[in-house]
């Protein structure tokens, strides 16, 4: 195992501690966690919560700051923060207005938001949340739905610049809802990341093999076969997502995720096929989003990610912004 | 009736009884889940072992030592364990809330009210292979065990020996929830790690009421 790391167990401090001091006008680190809440508190308007495991930067953290969240929780190394620590993020955080959750939908990080949400109400937070699922590869009809993806970083650009409008809590949630209902991903790894604790891969995958639908964690996808080029894998991948949601006279916003061991290059190679795919089907592109918004470590692979916008969600998409990663 | 000399010599058991199995219970993890569900409750369990004697040096109220227990396994655990298991003890507090002492139908009602609170924050119940299918079971054998007049130790053989059951039966069914749920008919035929734990914590209840002569 080849890393620039420090011990293993301090990892997860020091990406909070690094991320905080890049960017000491927009992020205040809470003391002895990673907790990162935005330097100047809001006060009347509803705050927004996200927390993910550690090894997905710059998710949470990055989000942080005006017209996103208002705080960000990282877990322990890809495992969902625990519930004493979502509501010391949520108490530090919450306004009059309340606060929402934004939820990626995996198991743990439900189930550890849930009871955090039951303690913060228990202590008279006005608390909601909404769940994103929007991995076309996982099936809509299991009870436990969909898992998310890295289309969450557009739901909280969303829902941020609508809690900044002033709107009240369930109006936030509201069209938080409205947007994750026109949000398809799609990923696709080529190469496993490796886990600083014991140094292995995180999963298995032939020398020349690719897998399309895998999950942040390496849980299985739908398609496992022999490396394909750029413009095949985005057909086959953008072929889920259409035959899943229909975007056909739609405007969208395309979010090319990289996992982390997928260079700039290859996403800009990527991005010219989508974008031909699409003008195919004649789904017309408003803007394009490319770089490191969710990764897995140093994964190789990407995700392609589509949410549908009307005029509401294209002015909540340009609105103003201040976090270490989206600027507006 | 027991105390809280009891309370502590059973949840030492049973953080032995789980240090002791962590291997075991990564390796059922393993097949359906992430693999981690034996290190991650050990690591609880070790923080109980050295813990709890101190919590509980100024604690005599029940309900509290068992609320405290409850947060241990909210900041320890993790993963989905964390906050089931945190659910089932801080729910399972509520009603021994200043008992110094519990009678056996005070631990039975703990027990059914700390398996509704797995159900309620879980969205879940029986046959969907999760701890459930070991709680719900147990906790119907406590009752009726209790119902008949039999002794604590007794009442606790009653709940480990179905969890047992219930343990077996996870084996049989395909998950429906948690991580287990997107492998589909994979699932089938591994049991389920959560109801392990259930079945080894019963297990060593029983162990304790019968060493240390509880009635």
């Amino acid at each position: 195992m080849k890393k620039f790391i420090n011990k293993p167990e301090n990892l997860e401090i020091e990406t909070a501690r690094g991320m905080a001091l890049a960017k000491p006008n927009i992020l205040r680190q809470l003391p002895g966690c990673n907790i990162m809440v935005r330097q100047n508190k809001k006060t009347d308007r509803v705050a927004l919560v996200f927390g993910c495991g550690s090894g997905h930067e710059p998710a949470p953290n990055g989000y942080v700051g005006y017209g996103m969240l208002d705080a960000g929780i990282p877990g322990k190394l890809f495992s969902s923060p625990t519930p004493d620590m979502l509501l010391k993020g949520i108490k530090e955080v919450q306004t009059e207005a309340g606060v929402l959750c934004i939820i990626v939908n995996y198991t743990g990080d439900v189930l550890n938001f849930r009871m955090a949400m039951e303690m913060a109400q228990m202590e008279n937070i006005a608390v909601e949340s909404v769940i994103i699922a929007d991995d076309v590869a996982t099936q809509k009809t299991k009870s436990v739905g969909r898992r998310g993806l890295a289309g969450v970083a557009l739901v909280m650009k969303i829902a941020g610049a609508e809690a900044e409008m002033g709107s009240d809590l369930y109006r936030v949630k509201e069209v938080a809802e409205w947007a994750a209902s026109g949000l398809r991903t799609i990923g696709v790894a080529c190469r496993p990341c490796i886990i600083p604790s014991d140094g292995e891969p995180s999963f298995e995958l032939g020398e020349t093999e690719m897998e399309i639908g895998m999950g942040l964690h390496g849980e299985p996808g739908v398609l496992r076969c022999d490396m394909m080029s750029a413009k095949d894998t985005v057909h086959q991948m953008l072929e889920l997502i259409l035959l899943d949601c229909n975007y056909e006279n739609s405007e969208v916003v395309v979010l090319i995720n990289g996992l982390g061991g997928t260079p700039p290059m290859e996403l800009y190679v990527i991005n010219q096929c989508i974008h031909d795919y699409l003008a195919e089907h004649g789904i017309k592109i408003y803007d394009t989003m490319i770089g490191n918004f969710m990764t897995s470590l140093e994964m190789g692979g990407f995700s392609i990610s589509l949410m549908r916008l009307d005029p509401h969600l294209k002015a909540l998409y340009d609105a103003a912004a201040v976090t270490s990663v989206i600027r507006r | 009736m027991t105390g809280k000399e009891f309370m502590l010599a059973a949840f030492e058991a049973i953080s032995h009884n789980i240090i002791e199995h962590e291997e075991y219970l990564n390796h059922l993890d393993n097949a359906i889940g992430d693999g981690d569900h034996g290190t991650n409750m050990a690591r609880f369990s070790h923080i109980i072992l050295k813990d709890l004697p101190e919590f509980s040096a100024d604690h005599d109220d029940l309900g509290e030592i068992m609320h405290h227990v409850g947060m241990c396994c909210i900041t320890e655990i993790g993963g989905s364990a964390g906050p089931l298991f945190g659910k089932f003890f801080l729910q399972a507090s509520l009603s021994n809330k200043n008992n110094t002492f519990m009678e056996a139908a005070n631990w039975v009602l703990a027990f059914e009210e700390g398996t509704m609170g797995v159900s309620q924050i879980g969205q879940s119940t029986e046959g969907e292979k999760t701890m459930l299918d070991a709680l719900f079971p147990a906790s119907r054998a406590m009752q009726e065990t209790l119902e008949e007049g039999k002794s604590l130790p007794e009442i606790f053989l009653a709940g480990a020996e179905a969890a047992e059951k219930g343990v077996e039966f996870t084996k049989t069914i395909q998950a429906s929830k948690g991580r287990a749920a997107y492998i589909g008919q994979r699932s089938i035929g591994h049991q389920d790690p959560g109801a392990t734990t259930v079945m080894l914590m019963l297990q060593s209840m029983h162990k304790t009421a019968v060493d240390m002569h509880v009635e």
